[in-house]
């Protein structure tokens, strides 16, 4: 293999796989420190900056960072990166003295945003500081978008999420709520330099079965109905209800209807268990509230009874997975299953809409009705318009939504100063060594063996009488500390310098995991089936060094490194250091010094 | 401040064939300098073990001391221990040997341990052929006492200050080549591709053997000038042979080209292949082994690998016609077996 290049950004920005998995690159272990040095404000801007809502993801986030923390591949569980955000966001003094000022003198320019969820307000934050002036539009009579409509308030309570949003439209942001845009070309007809289109994927899939019609009222579409929840229109359900869909919108329907006055809940799936969309806690905390969850049952037939649903006829099926490794639901020949149901939610999945989009304005549609749009520069093919969050790419989640703000507040600046789009800013990065003496570094390097600690949860009776009481409490400062101290600080890097090395093997024998080892060089494949412990996963690189004088080289499998730094602390020649790397995501705008407020 | 080692290990860690990880075969975590070469030798005491499938607590670990001696805490934790007093180790070893002949002994030294106060130990081990593999951590200074020359200091070495070292080196291993030594073997601390199967090797020998290990002291005798230096020792590195160990009964899979190869078979059915690299030498032939020695010597050679190795060699047990099983499983009846078998003895004398 060809000597690793440290010199590209992603290289240790891929070691530190939680900011790596992270759609906004947040960088976590920064974060965890300060949160363990009792820095809350500094935990919360850290976050801020980068993913915008620290306290709404903090509760809500699809946490994409935890399946890929390291600390899960060495022990059982990830650490509680999302619990963790949590305790910056509860914990904090005011922020607002450290939030960026607005310039009096705008820069002349106008920039529309439709939609008032993640997407646009990330877009909104990020230009606001540069001066334009900022319109945003929405249906709603708040701000917030699907993260108001679609999270029920005992995941998220209404306080936590007007706060964050405060903090963007308080930034000099023109609103114009309760504004349904119903055509794009009247706004292309208004004096507006660029077009942001934020407007998610606002309809719910209706399933489309015997006795649909005739049911009517009491069948309800998942996100239309918890928005109609959230706004209080809609304020009672009946005693059994069933939920079709496994995803997490179906958990919160779930969830909410038990608040609701639905005695009997349950979600039933078409497919098995396994195969769920719906997050893992979510699922738990559904069956936490006595809701049964039954698998492999399609639904047939609504059945009505003089005008009133009575159930929902459902089949039985068997999932089998062909050699193609596709899964086929086939009936298992068992009779039909009858289930009484007041109400049934249809949580089945959700699309893009763009009714008020007209086809004659040279913004182009593909496939699924999605428009064409730029990965990178989150451009339309009409060059003012651009697209972010779900309504870009189909539906994803709020820390993807707050990524895609990012790069096309980026892009819009750039647009209108008459740059090209494709002028990116490279990433911010800085590698700093870490030493203090022959034994001491800078970060809090042994590493603990205590497990994930659990987050305690409001008392079941009260959280299922009141659907404004949060379930989740989050950790107290004790705890969080615990936990905090999990983190392996996976961006305090292992830096190999080889013209040091005089291949003394001291680093090989006290690797506690067996990453290092000294060996003739070779394929990549070859060398990963040679190492001291075999390095069988292939999305962890292998880090080689140049030839060393016997002719060998030294390859790291960076996979279960703990970054415990004693390789460089038994190293005679400083060969190996351990060197903190900090990558951020470049805004279009400087928001929040990180480096000068890091704990090391 | 962390001289602490993580309790975590590589969750995919290969199992030998008594089902342990090569971490089941680790110690505490090394004091010693960092980059010490003693500690490479740690780790590859480790690997042979691990390879071997030795049963921890089949094996006692024995040393004096010294840097090296202080050695057996940073491996083996499951083992036996006697950390004897300096210099005195292979009277411990004798005794232990005699006394139960079922343990794998392993002896860890230095070169003051050895060639200096306990020189007179050291010789009378080689003597008796006690069952044990004796390991010479030989960095050619005191570590411990900041690096005077040692006894095994070759002439012109420069210390880390500078002097040159004027009196000539013990050969340690041209002293067990004289004295009768049944194996004998050098290697370096930074070779472990050499160092692995000799250790396993000297483990499967019936009797005494020597494994002078060149372990450079990164403290106090790293100098380029001097000849115990990682530097000196890599440049002037000369192998008798490459080394292959194979256990008994295991299928060989490695060919070996005619001619130029070597196998020894040793007494429980192991063999140790030799791909040889010095010509004029025999591993079976202790004359042609000094010869070679010298020869190596005269030319500024650090000359490793198994120099010779005796696979008739009887060690202390078989000289002196002792039980087969440990004294301490010796019942009152096979120790007193009474008057009737005393009074056989007397009349045989009769």
């Amino acid at each position: 293999m060809k000597p690793t290049n440290i010199q590209d950004p992603e290289y240790f920005h891929k070691v530190v796989d939680c900011q790596y998995a992270c759609p906004a690159h947040t960088p976590v272990p920064e974060y965890i420190r300060l949160i363990a040095a009792g820095r809350y404000t500094e935990a919360y801007m850290v976050n801020w900056e980068s993913n915008v809502f620290p306290g709404i993801l903090g509760r809500t986030c699809d946490r994409p960072c935890e399946p890929a923390c390291r600390r899960g591949r060495i022990e059982e569980e990830p650490v509680a990166i999302c619990r963790l955000k949590r305790v910056a966001a509860d914990n904090k003094e005011e922020v607002r003295h450290l939030m960026p000022s607005i310039p009096e003198r705008k820069n002349g320019k106008k920039v529309a945003l439709i939609g008032g969820g993640p997407a646009s307000l990330t877009v909104a934050r990020d230009l606001a500081p540069l001066g334009y002036e900022i319109h945003l539009y929405d249906e709603w009579d708040k701000g917030g978008g699907m993260m108001r409509t679609q999270i029920p308030a005992f995941r998220l309570p209404e306080s936590v999420l007007d706060e964050e949003v405060d903090y963007i439209l308080d930034l000099g942001i023109h609103t114009h709520f309760n504004t349904y845009v119903e055509s794009m070309k009247s706004i292309l007809e208004q004096d507006y330099d660029a077009i942001f289109v934020g407007t998610g994927a606002p309809r719910g899939r209706d399933l489309d079965l015997p006795g649909r019609e005739k049911a009517g009222t009491n069948i309800h579409i998942g996100i239309e109905w918890l928005a109609s929840v959230a706004f209080g229109h809609t304020s009672k359900i009946g005693k059994k209800v069933i939920v079709l869909g496994g995803g997490n919108t179906a958990m919160d329907c779930c969830r909410t209807s038990r608040r609701l006055g639905g005695d009997e809940v349950k979600v039933i799936v078409r497919s098995p268990f396994k195969d769920m969309k719906a997050s893992p806690w979510e699922i738990e905390d559904a069956q936490r509230e006595d809701i049964p969850i039954l698998n492999n049952m399609p639904p047939k037939e609504f059945v009505v009874k003089n005008g009133k649903l009575k159930g929902v006829v459902f089949g039985k099926v068997a999932a089998i997975y062909g050699e193609d490794g596709k899964r086929r639901l086939i009936p298992t020949g068992e009779p039909d299953v009858f289930i009484e149901a007041d109400d049934v939610i249809i949580a089945i999945g959700q699309d893009n809409a763009f009714p008020w989009v007209e086809r004659d304005l040279g913004i182009k549609f593909g496939k699924w009705d999605l428009p064409v749009v730029d990965k990178t520069t989150f451009q339309s093919t009409l060059d003012r318009v651009f697209f972010g969050g779900d309504a870009a790419f189909g539906p994803e989640n709020v820390i993807t939504a707050v990524a895609h703000g990012h790069q096309a507040a980026i892009s819009i600046d750039l647009f209108c100063r008459g740059e090209s789009v494709y002028n990116r800013p490279a990433p911010y990065t800085n590698l700093v060594s870490q030493k203090m003496g022959i034994h001491e570094w800078s970060y809090d390097s042994p590493v603990v063996a205590d497990k994930r600690y659990l987050v305690p949860h409001a008392e079941k009776q009260v959280a299922l009488s009141n659907r404004t009481v949060e379930v989740e409490l989050g950790f107290d400062q004790p705890t969080g500390f615990k936990e905090a101290q999990r983190c392996l600080n996976c961006d305090v890097q292992t830096v190999f310098n080889t013209s040091r090395c005089i291949e003394c093997d001291a680093c090989m024998d006290i690797c506690p995991t067996s990453c290092i080892t000294f060996t003739a060089n070779g394929e990549e494949e070859d060398l990963r089936a040679r190492l001291l412990a075999p390095a069988n996963n292939t999305s962890q690189d292998l880090y080689v060094s140049e030839n060393l004088p016997t002719g060998r080289v030294m390859v790291k499998d960076e996979d279960v490194c703990l970054h415990c730094g004693l390789c460089a602390e038994r190293c005679p020649t400083a060969a190996w250091d351990m060197q903190k790397y900090l990558y951020q995501v470049t805004k279009a705008t400087p928001i929040w010094n990180i480096s000068e407020q890091s704990t090391i | 401040m962390t001289y602490i080692k993580p309790k975590f290990r590589h969750p995919e860690l290969p199992k030998n064939k008594i089902g342990f990880a090569k971490a089941d075969y680790e110690g505490a975590i090394s004091t010693l300098c960092g980059g010490c070469g003693h500690d490479s030798i740690s780790g590859a005491i480790v690997q042979a073990c691990y390879e071997l499938s030795i049963e921890p607590h089949r094996l006692a670990k024995l040393s004096g001391i010294g840097c090296s001696s202080k050695t057996p805490t940073y491996f083996l934790s499951n083992s036996h221990g006697f950390n004897a007093v300096h210099g005195r180790m292979p009277s411990i070893a004798t005794g232990a040997s005699m006394a139960n002949r079922n343990l794998i002994y392993l002896g860890v030294s230095g070169d003051g341990d050895s060639a200096s106060i306990g020189m007179g130990q050291f010789v009378h081990a080689i003597r008796r052929n006690v069952n044990m593999v004796y390991i010479v951590m030989n960095n050619g200074c005191y570590g411990l006492t900041k690096g005077q020359n040692s006894a095994t200091a070759d002439i012109g070495s420069l210390s880390k200050g500078g002097a040159e070292n004027h009196y000539p080196a013990i050969d340690l291993v041209g002293l067990a080549l004289e004295l009768g030594a049944t194996f004998v073997g050098r290697s370096f601390s930074g070779d472990k591709t050499q160092l692995v199967p000799l250790i396993k090797a000297a483990m499967s020998h019936p009797g005494f053997a020597l494994l002078d290990v060149v372990s450079p002291c990164v403290t106090f005798n790293n100098k380029p000038e001097s000849t115990k230096s990682y530097d000196y020792v890599r440049a002037h590195l000369e192998a008798t042979a490459t080394i292959d160990f194979v256990p008994e009964k295991e299928e060989i899979t490695v060919n070996y080209p005619e001619g130029k190869s070597a196998h020894v078979e040793l007494h429980d059915g192991s063999v140790i292949h030799l791909h040889k690299l010095a010509p004029n030498w025999n591993p079976t032939d202790r004359f042609s082994a000094v010869n070679r020695l010298l020869e190596a010597k005269m030319k500024g050679e650090v000359l490793t690998g198994l120099l010779y190795i005796d696979p008739k060699s009887q060690d202390m047990h078989e000289l002196e016609n002792t039980v087969d099983q440990p004294l301490n499983t010796l019942r009152e009846e096979e120790l007193c077996p009474g008057s009737e078998a005393l009074e056989k003895i007397n009349a045989s004398f009769r």
